[in-house]
């Protein structure tokens, strides 16, 4: 296998080995970009020099015999939704297009602490609200198994820097799916953590208590070893949980037995597309092959996900994006208008359209005199949501399913109407609004060669099981090893 | 929602939109709102809001001195810029203040 199409562990094993150094690493990976990122348009931002400083930096540690840290001279690449100090971050936004952060996000500092190289800054929709990177304010992602469907998304960038082979992990951020859809979509392995696992510290809000960093991998060690440097406890994010971090990819290896899964039959109603169910019914069975033991559970309030997200995360958001008034920083509407005016126009002009149309939706359901038939009836079924969860893991372990209803689907075909678009969450969204964990693994192709994605989803903070589950159909499949042909 | 309706939002919001756009989002929204109308179908009697996923509470921490961002890391990425202050346009305008 060449370097570009390695694993983080295999690329620590070759530099343990002497067989290469995390500057050849990074320069395999910037070749990499160089031709293949014309095409996939992954990334919005990378600095070769940077990349390359960085590595020789790793290379000088190990020459000097200093200790290196859990991801000595691998590439990481950053949705552009992570602040990075002195490195611009536009969350995709044409009003924070010339935005450079004066400080790390959280899981920035743990990344360079652990002396990982960050690669570049991944495209994705504008402010994380999308499932395709269409609604970027920039550009849009290809897919790399198809370069006329889109990535998923809205870490679209980032789940397509890694099927590209353009780096070996990344970080994502997940609202309602924006890391398990892309990363199903695009035949990699990705992790929504618990709520509170992982620091939001330094993470441009969307829905605040909804959003959940996490990595992107080929395979499921690769992203133990990533949670095991991303999560923890932090004190400048007040929802940040402090609970150990167990040391993920001491068990991951480790069967899981005995196991009991749980099937939600409502996960298998209509919408859902044949092939994906074949490719999900025949994980299931290699499951039961391995000893476990499959139960159906019931999600009752399930269907009911999409609806309470778009009152929820749009009234989230509409709160968290009011900050956007062109004053501090960001875009400021030019000519002599008053104040008023100036917010008005600063975000008319700054904001892409699917982003106006949420805050709009958002201040309407928490208007006064819709506030409680809109937001407070969506907290009140999101409770149901959570207590659906908590009844069916009191029978089994995890909850297993499809990550979206398709395989990827092609450009343009669901820009027109967004409640199509919202409804290709419609698997990954109650994960967010129950706070639990949840997976997305690849679990197959259809005819065509897209990738299929099957989901695991476990309770709060039981990440350390969910990856071992994760792990042992890895170990009796080979869809993780296979990558795709840019063309 | 009617046009109306949308325009009133839009002003909340501090979204400057065309008439053209107020009439594609009102449509928009209607549809959306169709949709979401269905948890309406649910008894949700009883039910107690679930704001938070996690039991939250307020963290604190001793109210002691650190240091904070520069003010001119602070002032880097200000659209307008005076002395070491963000330059805004006036708050209070004093042709405003004759006609209120």
């Amino acid at each position: 296998m060449s370097l570009i199409e390695s694993t983080a562990a295999e690329l620590l094993g070759l530099q343990a080995k002497g067989e290469a150094t995390a500057e050849t690493i990074a320069e395999a990976f910037l070749a990499a970009i160089r031709e293949r990122d014309l095409k996939v348009k992954a990334f919005q931002h990378v600095d070769e020099a940077a990349v390359r400083e960085q590595a020789r930096a790793v290379d000088a540690k190990r020459k000097k015999g200093a200790k290196l840290g859990a991801l000595a001279g691998v590439p990481v690449a950053i949705k552009d939704v992570l602040c990075t100090k002195g490195i611009p971050t536009t969350c995709s936004s044409k009003i924070l297009k010339n935005f450079v952060p004066p400080y790390d996000a959280h899981v920035i500092q743990r990344l360079k602490a652990a002396d990982a190289v960050l690669i570049g800054k991944t495209n994705m929709d504008e402010f994380a609200m999308g499932s395709s990177t269409e609604n970027s304010g920039f550009f849009t992602t290809r897919n790399p198994w198809d370069l006329q469907r889109i990535p998923g998304g809205s870490s679209g960038g980032s789940a397509a820097a890694v099927a590209a082979c353009l780096a070996p992990v990344s970080l994502g951020t997940d609202t309602g799916g924006s890391i398990r859809q892309p990363a199903s979509l695009c035949g990699i392995v990705g992790i929504k953590p618990t709520y509170g696992r992982v620091s939001r510290y330094g993470l441009i809000a969307f829905a605040s208590s909804l959003d959940q960093v996490g990595p992107f991998s080929h395979d499921v060690f690769d992203n133990s070893l990533m949670m095991e440097v991303v999560a923890g406890h932090d004190a400048c994010d007040s929802t940040s949980v402090n609970e150990p971090v167990p040391g993920y990819t001491k068990t991951v290896n480790d069967p899981v037995k005995p196991l009991t899964i749980g099937v939600a039959k409502e996960y298998f109603g209509g919408g859902l597309d044949s092939e994906v169910e074949s490719a999900i019914r025949a994980a299931l069975k290699e499951y039961q092959k391995l000893g476990a033991m499959v139960k159906e559970v019931s999600l009752p309030h399930s269907p009911y996900a999409v609806a309470v997200y778009y009152l929820v995360a749009t009234a989230e958001a509409s709160s968290n994006l009011a900050r956007y008034d062109g004053m501090h920083y960001g875009h400021r509407a030019k000519g002599k208008l008053d104040l008023i005016a100036t917010y008005s126009r600063t975000r008319a002009e700054g904001f892409g359209k699917e982003v106006q149309r949420r805050i709009m939706l958002g201040t309407y359901a928490l208007s006064s005199g819709y506030k409680d038939a809109y937001y407070v009836k969506a907290l009140k079924v999101r409770r149901l949501i959570k207590d659906d969860f908590d009844k069916a893991f009191a029978q089994c372990d995890v909850v297993m399913g499809p990550t979206a209803p398709t395989a990827a689907f092609k450009l343009g075909e669901k820009t027109a109407d967004p409640l199509a678009m919202y409804l290709s969450d419609i698997y990954t969204i109650s994960c967010n609004l129950a706070g639990i964990a949840g997976i997305s693994i690849p679990c197959g192709f259809t005819k065509s060669g897209l990738p299929i994605g099957l989901q695991i989803q476990a309770p709060p903070f039981e990440e350390e099981k969910m990856l071992r589950v994760a792990r042992m159909y890895e170990a009796v499949t080979d869809w993780h090893t296979r990558r795709a042909k840019v063309n | 929602m009617d046009i109306d309706q949308v325009r009133k939002v839009a002003r909340l919001a501090r979204l400057e939109l065309s008439e053209a756009d107020l009439g594609v989002m009102a449509q928009q929204l209607t549809a959306i709102l169709g949709y979401v109308d269905q948890l309406k179908e649910l008894n949700t009697e009883g039910v107690e809001p679930l704001a938070h996923p996690l039991p939250v509470q307020n963290v604190f921490r001793p109210d002691e001195l650190r240091p904070s961002l520069p003010v001119d890391e602070a002032l880097k990425n200000a659209p307008a810029r005076s002395g070491d202050f963000f330059a805004v346009p006036a708050v209070l305008d004093p042709a405003d203040e004759q006609t209120h």
